[in-house]
């Protein structure tokens, strides 16, 4: 596939790049959301956790921009390559906009941690979350450049996220066992944990869209995963 | 309580066989119009019982290989074919192969339609005639036949007497369809069957190729991208003269091997 080619029709370019600026636009978004969450959690900030969750609409409202615009380009009867374009975007923007409400479900959750006495287990959630983060940030900087092996990368490094999950998951359970007052806290931090996690999943499969925008329907090769949280007791 | 997996039809391509047997093949074919080299070296097989679209720029030799399938090209001087073109088997470009069979087995249907100035009748049984000897309510069922074939019978059913030229322009093509279908012919070619046409007449003749591929393999030339993804289950994509790339419509239109044909169809050539 050969995208430096224009298309005989300019406007057709032009409608195609407002779609793919406004996909990155979201992704910045959605990344910036991240981060702000995970720092909220860390800072105890209820203000600027108010404001995260705020935000989020604005990633909200430009899927709809997204999904407007799809359905113009759509109008001109995209074919071969630029019908993956389409498709893939529309994808992408999903798990773009399902990464911003994990984010400020992040920032919500944390406004009621902060209603008990600082706990020191948040620090394996920032270990996961700026794990989830870079992940979102390599496979939007894939998407971005095209890159399928950058893709590929991605995918696999959801299996480091699982295993990381799987840890702290282990480690909650523990805490609430010995100590019933941290039942509260940590159910809190165990589903903060899950969106983290989750969030990985949206990167996988934005990274397997990015594989499918340049190889069509051709499979990706297996991986493995490690999330082991739906099987553990301790 | 009801089985919903018995309600569900299996998707289309289940029934398609991997290999669809071939019904016409192209072996080493050139054309030259004098000395203008047309179409150059084509290897291509046709499944039997299935649509193929061939598509290219204008100039590119699609609607000339057409013309070849049939041998329409030998009315005319310093045209020539060198090459195979097996129908069955059998060399159609061979001269020795009679040129009312090869009629009669290949039909083909033109851009703008083009009905014979005598009644919708005459205009179906005519081709029938030069064939064959039927009687009187033989060759009326064959005509009804061939008109519900090319899905015009109830509309001209009353008014079998006028003139093929009173109908409109999507009528007087589905006309020009029944009269190629009339004769029973294994191959149907049509060159642009639409192009003249609206969009109602465009669906009602995509509709009937959906329906006449049952029986009939399908060659189709068309400019229109989109109609091409709709009706073929094969493509067949040339430049120059030459076969670029040619293999399952879905693979064609999703994610083509060579890049002229991605160009070409998402409108990025020249």
């Amino acid at each position: 596939m050969n995208e430096q080619r224009n298309h005989i029709v300019k406007s057709y370019d032009e409608e195609q790049q407002v779609l793919l600026d406004e996909l990155i636009r979201m992704g910045q978004m959605s990344v910036a959301q991240l981060d702000a969450a995970l720092d909220v959690v860390e800072r105890r900030d209820d203000k600027a956790a108010e404001r995260v969750i705020g935000n989020d609409e604005a990633i909200d409202a430009l899927e709809q921009q997204v999904n407007h615009d799809v359905i113009r380009l759509i109008r001109r009867g995209p074919l071969a390559g630029d019908l993956r374009v389409i498709l893939a975007a529309l994808r992408v923007a999903s798990d773009i906009e399902r990464i911003g409400d994990l984010a400020a479900n992040i920032a919500k959750r944390s406004m009621a941690l902060n209603l008990t006495p600082p706990l020191p287990h948040t620090r394996g959630l920032d270990a996961l979350g700026r794990l989830a983060a870079r992940q979102v940030r390599e496979v939007l900087e894939a998407y971005v450049q095209r890159d399928g092996d950058a893709a590929l990368r991605v995918r696999a490094n959801d299996a480091d996220l699982d295993t990381l999950y799987t840890g702290l998951f282990r480690e909650l359970l523990t805490y609430m066992m010995e100590d019933a007052r941290a039942i509260t806290p940590c159910t809190h931090l165990l589903f903060m944990a899950k969106n983290l996690e989750r969030i990985g999943d949206h990167a996988t499969n934005i990274a397997e869209n990015v594989w499918f925008l340049i190889h069509g329907e051709e499979l990706m090769p297996p991986r493995d995963k490690r999330d082991e949280s739906s099987t553990t007791v301790v | 309580m009801t089985d919903l997996h018995l309600s569900v039809a299996p998707a289309r391509d289940q029934f398609l066989p991997l290999a669809p047997p071939v019904k016409v093949s192209a072996r080493d074919l050139n054309f030259w119009y004098d000395k203008f080299h047309a179409v150059k070296d084509i290897q291509l097989d046709i499944p039997e019982k299935r649509v193929t679209a061939l598509i290219g720029p204008s100039g590119c030799g699609k609607s000339t290989l057409l013309r070849v399938f049939n041998r329409i090209y030998a009315l005319y001087p310093k045209q020539e074919a060198k090459g195979q073109v097996l129908l069955d088997g059998e060399n159609i470009l061979d001269a020795k192969y009679p040129m009312n069979r090869l009629r009669s087995k290949v039909g083909m249907v033109f851009q703008k339609p083009v009905p014979f100035p005598m009644t919708i009748y005459e205009n179906v049984a005519y081709g029938i005639r030069h064939h064959e000897r039927l009687n009187r309510t033989d060759m009326d069922a064959r005509v009804e036949h061939a008109l519900r074939q090319a899905a015009l019978w109830d509309e001209v059913k009353d008014k079998l007497k006028d003139s093929g030229l009173s109908l409109s322009g999507g009528q007087q093509q589905r006309l020009c369809i029944a009269r190629a279908v009339a004769l029973r012919p294994d191959v149907l070619l049509l060159d642009e069957p639409t192009s003249a046409l609206d969009p109602i007449s465009t669906s009602r003749i995509e509709q009937l190729v959906e329906e006449l591929k049952q029986e009939f393999t399908i060659m189709i030339v068309t400019h229109n991208m989109q109609q091409a993804a709709r009706v073929s289950d094969y493509t067949a994509f040339m430049y120059l003269g030459d076969l670029v790339e040619h293999g399952p419509t879905e693979q064609i239109f999703s994610n083509p091997a060579k890049q002229e044909t991605e160009d070409y169809i998402t409108g990025r050539f020249g």
